[in-house]
């Protein structure tokens, strides 16, 4: 680089800038704490949404599953499973509750929990909720 | 080696390699789950395969990192670091927690590993990377407190440079931005968002800059340019990075409950973010060009310079690739965002890491400046078995990616995830063979510490 442009200039360009622009993140991020309870559906959580999310947690679903689009991405989204299953917790329950032991030979699958009946209303609770914050239209269709 | 106390740095490499061997292990075992479904099922489920795939990376790196910052700021310092028993006290406390978490994650299922430690207590499991129990979280925090502390007691006493300091506001937001990873609300959407803090802000944010310093260090040692101009460099390209990655962050915040004027940031600010990679690459290859001499260390250069072209290629291009709003509402959580991941880390951070450690080894193991021509030119086939097979890995996952992509979002008549995976096999089989020929690189990469050793160094 030219000797025209200095060291201390480069030095002042990494500290103002990087402090202008961490500001306006931070001015940005304010702004959108202000404005989620219009997207994030923070109505719905209710004591047994936030239990589904611990059942979510503790069993690291997203070690498989992408949430709405984040995690991994071994086994289905599952953002919107609720409306993928027709609108129903029960089939979600349903799906969860049946995995076999032992696999299924050559294929994936995903293990057997044991989650208990509470636990299984409460993830499909969790992801109930999940499928109703708004998510500017994403995934593009139904099958995530 | 000009100072005792820089052998710290030693334990610290080798415990990064080890566990990088364990990394790429059970990156092959996710390869093979990827197209036989049941392999090692129940007893290794791909969720925790995967959890011991990032977090082993995590944790290699972060070893890394401490030991190229014990080697290289005495030496920049011009004085011994503060304590080295400290650094060596930490070393043990951070190696027997990483291994007893691995150990927990392999051994008992994680929602009984979440009893055990106490998860409801103060929840921050299960969430992507961040799956360490709570107290390992702590454990965390302790050993970065101890790290930058001495790291921070030697810059003060010693000479301030420009690459100790800009190192050192690496490090310091390093541990800052880990804290948010305490922070988990019951709202999905925020606890999303403010995840980020910890995983963008630090590999688009503060962890470049501990790329840059221990790049520009490796760079004045081996070229021998002038110090002012390659701090120069330095203060330009992690100025690019932070005024880009910044409110860059904003390409995570697109599809996840968030205002979607985050579109428009998100990926205006994220579509510049290859800028600092792409002056890294310039600032690399001008820097050997003008060398003033030939380091018999030729090794180390050539990770120089690979590092800057794969984190330009695998950060920058590969990134750049997806990050725009309307390319992303197709590819969002695809094989496409797991190529970048490969690449990016890979180019980025891994071969930073193996860049210091090529550099300084040498002299930690007492040799005068390099190893044996032997033993670089088993390195150097390391460098290129590791590289080419990662290169191809990342297309093979971008292939998968595309058609994912296009039977499951795009066409007109979307197919359900299973099947499409299903279609994607050639795929998914390429990329475990390239997997297996970046571990034979690895061993090779083992081998070439153990050849050589009582052979002369290359003038």
């Amino acid at each position: 680089m030219s000797q025209t442009f200095t060291k201390s200039m480069a030095r002042n360009i990494f500290y103002g800038g990087s402090m202008f622009f961490f500001l306006l993140f931070l001015v940005l991020v304010f702004d959108t704490e202000s404005a989620l309870p219009e997207s994030d559906n923070r109505a719905a959580i209710t004591e047994e949404v936030a239990m589904g999310k611990m059942v979510w947690e503790t069993n690291n679903c997203i070690g498989c599953h992408t949430l709405l689009g984040e995690g991994a991405y071994f086994a289905p989204e599952l953002g919107n499973v609720y409306k993928r299953y027709g609108n129903s917790t029960e089939a979600i329950k349903a799906f969860i509750a049946s995995r076999p032991k032992a696999g299924i030979p050559g294929r994936r699958s995903m293990p057997q929990f044991n989650l208990s009946e509470e636990e299984l209303n409460a993830v499909a609770q969790f992801l109930k909720y999940a499928s109703e914050i708004n998510t500017q239209n994403w995934p593009p269709n139904i099958q995530g | 080696m000009q100072y005792q106390s820089q052998a710290v740095a030693k334990p610290y490499f080798i415990a990064a390699i080890g566990l990088f061997v364990g990394q790429i292990l059970f990156g092959l075992i996710m390869g093979l789950q990827y197209v036989i479904g049941d392999f090692l099922f129940p007893e290794i489920p791909f969720n925790v395969a995967r959890m011991v795939h990032t977090n082993l990376l995590i944790v290699w790196i972060l070893f890394g990192f401490m030991g190229a910052a014990y080697y290289l700021v005495p030496e920049e310092s011009e004085c011994e670091l503060h304590s080295p028993k400290l650094a060596l006290l930490m070393f043990w406390v951070f190696l027997v927690a990483g291994a007893l978490t691995i150990l927990g994650y392999l051994l008992v299922p994680y929602a009984t590993l979440a009893e055990i430690t106490g998860n409801s207590l103060l929840p921050t499991m299960g969430r992507e990377f961040l799956e360490q129990p709570t107290i390992t979280k702590i454990g965390i925090v302790i050993v970065a407190l101890a790290f930058i502390f001495n790291i921070g007691m030697t810059v003060l006493k010693g000479r301030k440079t420009v690459i100790t300091l800009v190192l050192l506001i690496g490090l310091v937001g390093l541990a800052v931005f880990f804290l948010f990873a305490f922070f988990n609300p019951d709202n999905l959407v925020k606890d999303k968002f403010y995840w980020w803090f910890v995983v963008h802000l630090w590999v688009e944010g503060v962890w470049e800059l501990i790329l840059g310093s221990i790049l520009a260090f490796v760079l004045i040692k081996t070229t021998g340019v002038d110090r002012e101009v390659i701090e120069k460099w330095l203060y330009v390209i992690i100025a690019l990075a932070l005024i880009t990655g910044i409110i860059g962050t904003g390409h995570h915040f697109f599809w996840i409950g968030t205002p979607s004027y985050w579109q428009w940031w998100g990926s205006i600010f994220s579509a510049l973010e290859p800028l600092p990679f792409f002056m890294m690459t310039v600032f690399a290859f001008n820097m050997v060009n003008q060398r003033r001499r030939n380091h018999p260390n030729q090794a180390a250069v050539l990770w120089a310079l690979g590092t800057a072209v794969m984190a330009f290629l695998g950060a920058g291009v590969w990134g750049f690739m997806h990050t725009l709003a309307p390319i992303n509402y197709y590819t969002h959580g695809t094989q496409i965002t797991a190529a970048h991941g490969h690449m990016a880390f890979y180019g980025a951070y891994a071969m930073i890491v193996m860049t210091i450690i090529s550099y300084a080894m040498p002299m930690l193991n007492g040799r005068k400046a390099a190893n044996s021509g032997k033993s670089q030119v088993l390195e150097m086939w390391s460098f290129w078995l590791m590289t080419v097979s990662m290169v191809f890995i990342t297309l093979f996952l971008t292939a998968a990616g595309v058609l994912q992509t296009y039977m499951q979002r795009f066409t007109d008549n979307p197919q359900p995830f299973m099947e499409v995976q299903g279609r994607l096999e050639l795929f998914y089989w390429m990329r475990e063979v390239a997997g297996v020929i970046f571990l034979i690189g690895l061993i090779i990469y083992i081998m070439a510490f153990f050849v050589g050793g009582d052979e002369p160094e290359q003038a």
